[in-house]
């Protein structure tokens, strides 16, 4: 070899680390793309993974392809890859990149993808300023089926779907992708580039990488919307259908930074750290405790009871609270229990039912349609379940005469004005507490301290516990004064 | 040991955080709700990620994206909500990405009622979504079996690599009765193959995309394969009072419930009734029927619909006894009176007792 | 060979990867690139270096659709006199990678 001033060649431009050698999961022609002659979308690629190389994050990286003619694109990268259904890709990369805080997620969508069915992903997603970037590949058209209308189809634009044109009247208009996310106030960075020219091309590749630095450096949601061309849906030449993208679509879509919150934008906060798993059945509040002395005696004594309870009335009078009061202190007091609450056509106008079952045997069904106990707390609850309890069943009703004609030979009955009962003793809110404690002594049921812990339990306000205690004692003694046998 | 009083749908939160869920992505309907409330109190306080989502088809998406990640995942809606659920869990049983959809069932079709119906035994059982692939369906009938099941649901979703669908109707997702949880919170190992923006996981791929006709043929059938093993090793299904049963109940969920209320009066009446309740309906337990065929005269089905477990059972008894349904609808229930009296009916029809031939085909 | 290494830079298509788009043709200031007078295997004629002219500004690979159609080259320059480092043989190197 000759001495002369160039001793070697070294390459400056060559294929990027982030695809791979040969493209393996291609059936053939594993050494070159899928896209036609021309098509934009190798050329973005090209700037994706040369920014990824550039970075150095090509094992952090998750792309997240489309459906639409990039949906192959895991055949090229060599990064972790994820293929999402048509236009949801910003919901999977949502929840990668909040499963996976350190990776980095793209989100490469074309335009049917993400301005038509993926509309509603990207704008709450670019909401929600996920720290992730999304490449918004607009060619106005949808390709990989053949060329139909997209909402970015330029108006007068003809496709296969539009065979006279795009008319404002009929589709509406091209839809601003970058112009209207920019709106939101999450969104970092939003930029339009185009492959429309070299220095269009340039600047592309600088937004493209821009856009995945916002994420390295965790700023939040980045989109470079990119308008390239397809040759082979237009019908041009790749060189004429480069020129189209200068000369016309960038007369729909100009060209420019839509926002840019760089400077300002906060830093995602890492997150907490997760406890040690042995904290959370704490944390949920379902740690195993051990039966406090003397419950074990105190439930032996427990008499052997049945109860199907039906306890109804208007809603915000408690209806659902008396009974859950009463599965939770049948629960302390060793019993088996439930708890079913109204639900379904009875649950109109404003009207409240549950289903209480205790008993010493495991409850078969939860559902109480014949009853032994009936609370009403109103007349038509009265009116409606009052035949349906079991002869020699109780009716404990909330009023000051019990209606002729609900009157049945074959039930007792409690009938006394518990609203004025509760007023009396400061707050109409207590009635259902009075009719429990009423139900309570009448039923003999239930040790009182099982009554008292389970309002502890589910009456967070101590002051509404005094409350209730007064109105369950003042139950007990009215009925204990009744002439109820 | 003390039990809590809980509500099935906060059962399914509490059981799927100490299995080691640790991402719910759901969008709010009733009756589910209170599984999103209650994921969204828990998770932050657990290291994991609750998100409310735009849309029911935004949050199973979602689940793809955590699924892939390799993070144990849920979502919770009902009918209107599952239904738009149906192309994420359709994509996600092609790529195998493994999840839980809480399924708390209501009146339909489209928005129906909010009350509790069965009306979407179908849609979880016969794959509501696209293509050649099934889910796992577990449905529980009290709430202790929501939590067991969810836990379970999570074990079998890894397992199988798929979906698991739980479903409950509405009065399973909100009865409040005992339970009690698993000691010990678990947190299983990121499985190799999910995607973590990590050097050991970047060859990894996720997709249900197959362009080869032969490729997808041999996908689906290895799904299909999946299948069959979870059918020989997760089958399960309640037997009560059937060892000499000529009326077998058959119903799920909280149908089951008021069929053993049934049984119990049936048998203090003297009439030989049994209760076989499908716990998986997908795989569905065929031979719980078969083997009982040999003493069941009949076998009658209740539903909270108008019939769709029904056909499973015809299916699974391939002719070889009658069967007989009775099913509500829009929310109304088959009341225990109401069965009795159907069962009672029947046994009416069924006297006199087995003839000699019936005798003798009884005991082949 | 000779006349390349006149040229500040040097470019290299591979011809099975190369689709023929035209695109490097029209981008190349110094318009070094052509299409080839022949098809290459799969019936596309590909872009060519004319031979010199090259001044490595990489425009034609960025412009390139195809992942690693184009290599662009750029010549490195050192005395005569410098001890021969192992510079040719790391630029051999990666050029083979890409190519």
């Amino acid at each position: 070899m000759s001495s002369g001033l160039i001793a070697e060649y070294e390459v400056v431009q060559g294929k990027a680390k982030s695809f791979y050698d040969t493209y393996e999961r291609k059936d053939e022609l594993q050494h070159q793309t899928h896209y036609c002659p021309g098509c934009g979308h190798g050329t973005i690629h090209k700037m994706l993974a040369r920014a990824i190389d550039e970075l150095g994050i090509q094992d952090r990286t998750i792309l997240v392809s489309p459906v639409g003619c990039s949906v192959f694109a895991y055949y090229y990268f060599d990064v972790g890859n994820v293929q999402a259904a048509h236009g949801r890709a910003p919901a999977v990369a949502t929840a990668l990149k909040r499963s996976r805080r350190d990776s980095i997620v793209v989100s490469y969508q074309g335009d049917g993808d993400l301005s038509a069915i993926g509309s509603a992903e990207i704008l709450h997603a670019a909401n929600r300023g996920e720290n992730i970037t999304v490449i918004f590949v607009n060619n106005a058209i949808y390709s990989m089926t053949g060329g139909q209308f997209a909402p970015t189809t330029l108006l007068g634009q003809k496709s296969t779907t539009t065979p006279l044109g795009r008319s404002a009247q009929h589709e509406g208009y091209p839809l601003h992708v970058s112009e209207l996310l920019a709106t939101l106030e999450a969104p970092v960075y939003i930029e339009r580039v185009a492959l429309g020219d070299n220095k269009q091309i340039a600047q592309a590749a600088k937004a493209i990488k821009r856009a995945m630095e916002n994420q390295v450096k965790g700023l939040g949601f980045s989109l470079i919307e990119v308008l390239s061309p397809c040759p082979t849906v237009w019908k041009m030449q790749p060189v004429q259908a480069q020129q189209w993208v200068h000369d016309v679509m960038e007369k729909t879509f100009p060209l420019g930074v839509f926002k840019d919150r760089t400077k300002e934008a906060h830093v995602w906060p890492a997150r907490d750290a997760a406890p040690p798993l042995e904290t959370i059945p704490e944390i949920l509040g379902v740690a195993h405790e051990e039966l406090p002395e003397g419950k074990a005696e105190m439930r032996a004594q427990v008499k052997d009871v049945d109860l199907h309870v039906r306890v109804a009335g208007f809603g915000g009078q408690g209806v659902l609270l008396l009974g859950e009061v009463l599965a939770e202190a049948g629960l302390d007091a060793g019993l088996e229990v439930s708890w079913l609450p109204s639900y379904g056509p009875e649950m109109r106008s404003g009207t409240s039912n549950c289903h209480v079952r205790l008993s010493k045997e495991p409850i078969d069904s939860p559902l109480v349609t014949v009853p032994n106990v009936l609370v009403a707390m109103n007349e038509p609850s009265l009116r409606k379940f009052d035949a349906s309890v079991k002869p020699g069943g109780w009716v404990i009703y909330n009023g000051d005469a019990f209606p002729e004609d609900c009157v049945r030979e074959d039930v007792h009955v409690l009938a006394l004005p518990f609203t004025q009962v509760a007023n009396e003793l400061g707050d109409t809110r207590a009635a259902n507490m009075v009719m429990l404690g009423a139900l309570l002594e009448m039923t003999g049921a239930l040790p009182q301290e099982s009554v008292d812990a389970a309002l502890k339990r589910l009456v967070k306000n101590p002051r509404f516990v005094e409350l209730d205690e007064r109105a369950l004692a003042r139950g007990r003694e009215l009925y204990r004064n009744s002439a109820v046998r | 040991m003390r039990k809590q009083l809980m509500k099935g749908n906060e059962a399914v939160v509490k059981s799927a955080i100490l299995a080691g869920c640790r991402g719910y992505y759901g969008y709010p309907i009733t009756p589910a709700s209170e599984i999103a409330e209650t994921a969204a109190e828990y998770l932050p306080k657990v290291g994991g990620e609750f998100l409310q989502a735009e849309s029911e088809v935004a949050a199973i998406n979602m689940l793809y994206g955590a699924s892939s990640a390799g993070v144990r995942c849920m979502t919770a809606s009902s009918g209107p909500g599952i239904s738009l659920m149906q192309e994420g869990i359709s994509y996600m049983a092609g790529a195998e990405l493994p999840c839980v959809v809480a399924h708390i069932t209501r009146g339909g079709p489209g928005l129906g009622n909010i009350a509790s119906e069965q009306g979407d035994y179908h849609q979880a059982v016969k794959a509501g979504g696209n293509g050649c692939y099934k889910t796992p369906v577990l449905a529980p009938y009290s709430v202790q079996e929501m939590a067991d099941l969810t836990a379970l649901a999570f074990e079998m979703a890894d397992r199988y690599r798929t979906p698991v669908v739980l479903l409950a109707d509405g009065f399973v997702g909100q009865m409040m009765e005992p339970v009690e949880f698993q000691e010990k919170a678990t947190v299983p190992q990121t499985p190799r193959w999910a995607v973590t923006g990590t050097a050991e996981t970047r060859g990894n791929l996720i997709t249900s995309l197959h362009m080869g006709s032969d490729d997808l043929e041999a996908h689906v059938r290895h799904l299909e394969a999946n299948y069959e093993l979870a059918a020989q090793n997760e089958t399960r299904a309640e037997e009560w009072m059937t060892e000499d049963a000529e009326i077998v109940l058959v119903g799920y969920g909280i149908v089951g419930r008021i069929l053993k209320a049934v049984t119990a009066e049936a048998r203090a009446a003297g009439l030989r009734v049994g209760l076989l309740r499908p716990i998986t309906l997908f795989p569905f337990p065929t031979r719980n029927f078969q083997r009982l065929v040999s003493r069941a005269r009949v076998f009658v089905v209740v539903e909270m619909s108008t019939g769709q477990l029904v056909e499973d059972v015809r299916l699974a008894l391939n002719g070889a006894r009658p069967v007989e349904f009775l099913g509500r609808a829009g929310g109304n229930v088959p009341s225990h009176e109401e069965v009795m009296a159907f069962v009672r009916e029947l046994a009416g029809r069924m006297q006199p007792a087995m003839t000699r031939d019936e005798e003798r085909m009884a005991h082949v | 060979m000779e006349a390349e290494k006149r040229s500040r830079g040097l470019l290299k298509v591979d011809v099975d990867e190369c689709k023929g788009c035209g695109l490097c043709v029209e981008a190349c200031p110094p318009h070094v690139i052509s299409m080839s007078e022949k098809l290459n295997h799969y019936g596309y004629r590909t872009a060519t270096y004319v031979g010199e002219g090259c001044t490595a500004c990489g425009i034609c690979f960025m412009v390139c659709p195809e992942p690693g159609a184009i290599t662009v080259l750029k010549a490195v320059y050192r005395a005569s006199d410098e001890p021969g480092r192992s510079l040719r043989a790391e630029a051999k190197e990666v050029a083979c990678a890409s190519n």
